[in-house]
């Protein structure tokens, strides 16, 4: 590793501040909140594959592969919803899903 | 020049992040978001991941990606109206970033590793193999329940997805094959004799 592992958690840091400002900024759009989880999601990588590198674990590598995996089916999964839910009710704006009266 | 290379990744990987989130087009932002996921796969490369840099750039900008792409074309939505809400939540939005960012900021400049923390390393990076040999030795081995486990989270969500999407719309003529493996001579055919000059 070339570059300091400080430099790294400061970028992670501040993608994972971008993803969780989208989500509030986004608060309509949620195919944009789905965008900025996988930005989160992204960061944490990054967090976990550069501490692997620094302390010379495969182990954080490992998990960030799994976190791969979580992160595909979610977006398949939240974007199925999506499609089924814009066929029932013809929007997907945020606020107008409240049927479950939550 | 592997530390020109990062300062270039990061910055692109920040300034696409910050177009995905504030880009008034979705369309625009899923583009930003594959640009985000190559400079991240870069950043991957350059701390020596790079099985993981590869499989960044095949599943996400390959299928996650490219999902989000379909999804945003193929749904009609009047993306304006969904946007109306963004001045109102900046103060808020901007707010709760610059916690986040301050306690991060705190945490990445502030942390120390324990005194035998890559002692403690429960898989060693070995020299001499490769990156993907070394992660297939860890994967398949030690990790290999965490690996079927994750297996079956991927065919959980395949199988929702299609359960969630498929839908058979009525008074569309479908093959149904077991009918017609059923069909025989004896029950379809039947021979009429028809007297000449009679008709039907």
């Amino acid at each position: 590793m070339v570059v300091d592992l400080t430099h790294y958690l400061v970028v992670s840091a501040i993608v994972f501040t971008l993803g969780v400002a989208g989500i509030i900024l986004n608060r309509k759009n949620i195919i944009i909140i789905l965008m900025s989880v996988e930005l989160i999601l992204l960061a944490v990588n990054i967090n976990l594959v550069a501490f692997s590198a620094s302390l010379g674990d495969l182990t954080g590598q490992v998990f960030a592969l799994f976190i791969l995996t979580v992160a595909a089916a979610e977006a398949a999964i939240g974007l199925a919803i999506l499609v089924t839910y814009f066929r029932n009710r013809g929007t997907i704006a945020v606020e107008d899903i409240n049927s479950l009266k939550g | 020049m592997a530390v020109a290379f990062f300062y270039l990744f990061s910055a692109v990987l920040i300034a696409s992040a910050f177009a995905v989130i504030v880009s008034r087009n979705p369309v625009h932002s899923v583009l930003y978001l594959i640009l985000a996921f190559v400079n991240g796969a870069g950043l991957f490369l350059l701390a020596g991941a790079e099985f993981l840099a590869m499989i960044l750039v095949v599943v996400y900008v390959g299928a996650v990606a490219v999902l989000f792409l379909f999804v945003v074309m193929m749904l009609d939505v009047d993306f304006a109206e969904l946007r109306q809400g963004f001045s109102k939540h900046l103060p808020v939005g901007a707010a709760v970033g610059a916690v986040v960012l301050g306690e991060l900021g705190l945490v990445a400049l502030g942390w120390q590793s324990a005194p035998g923390a890559k002692e403690a390393a429960a898989a060693p990076i070995v020299a001499g193999v490769s990156n993907t040999a070394a992660l297939g030795q860890v994967l398949y081995t030690k990790y290999f329940l965490f690996f079927q486990a994750s297996a079956l989270v991927l065919l959980t969500a395949m199988i929702g997805a299609i359960v969630l999407t498929l839908h058979h719309r009525p008074g569309v003529k479908r093959q149904k094959i077991e009918e017609q493996n059923a069909r025989t001579r004896d029950n379809v055919i039947e021979i009429k004799k028809v007297p000449s000059r009679a008709g039907v």
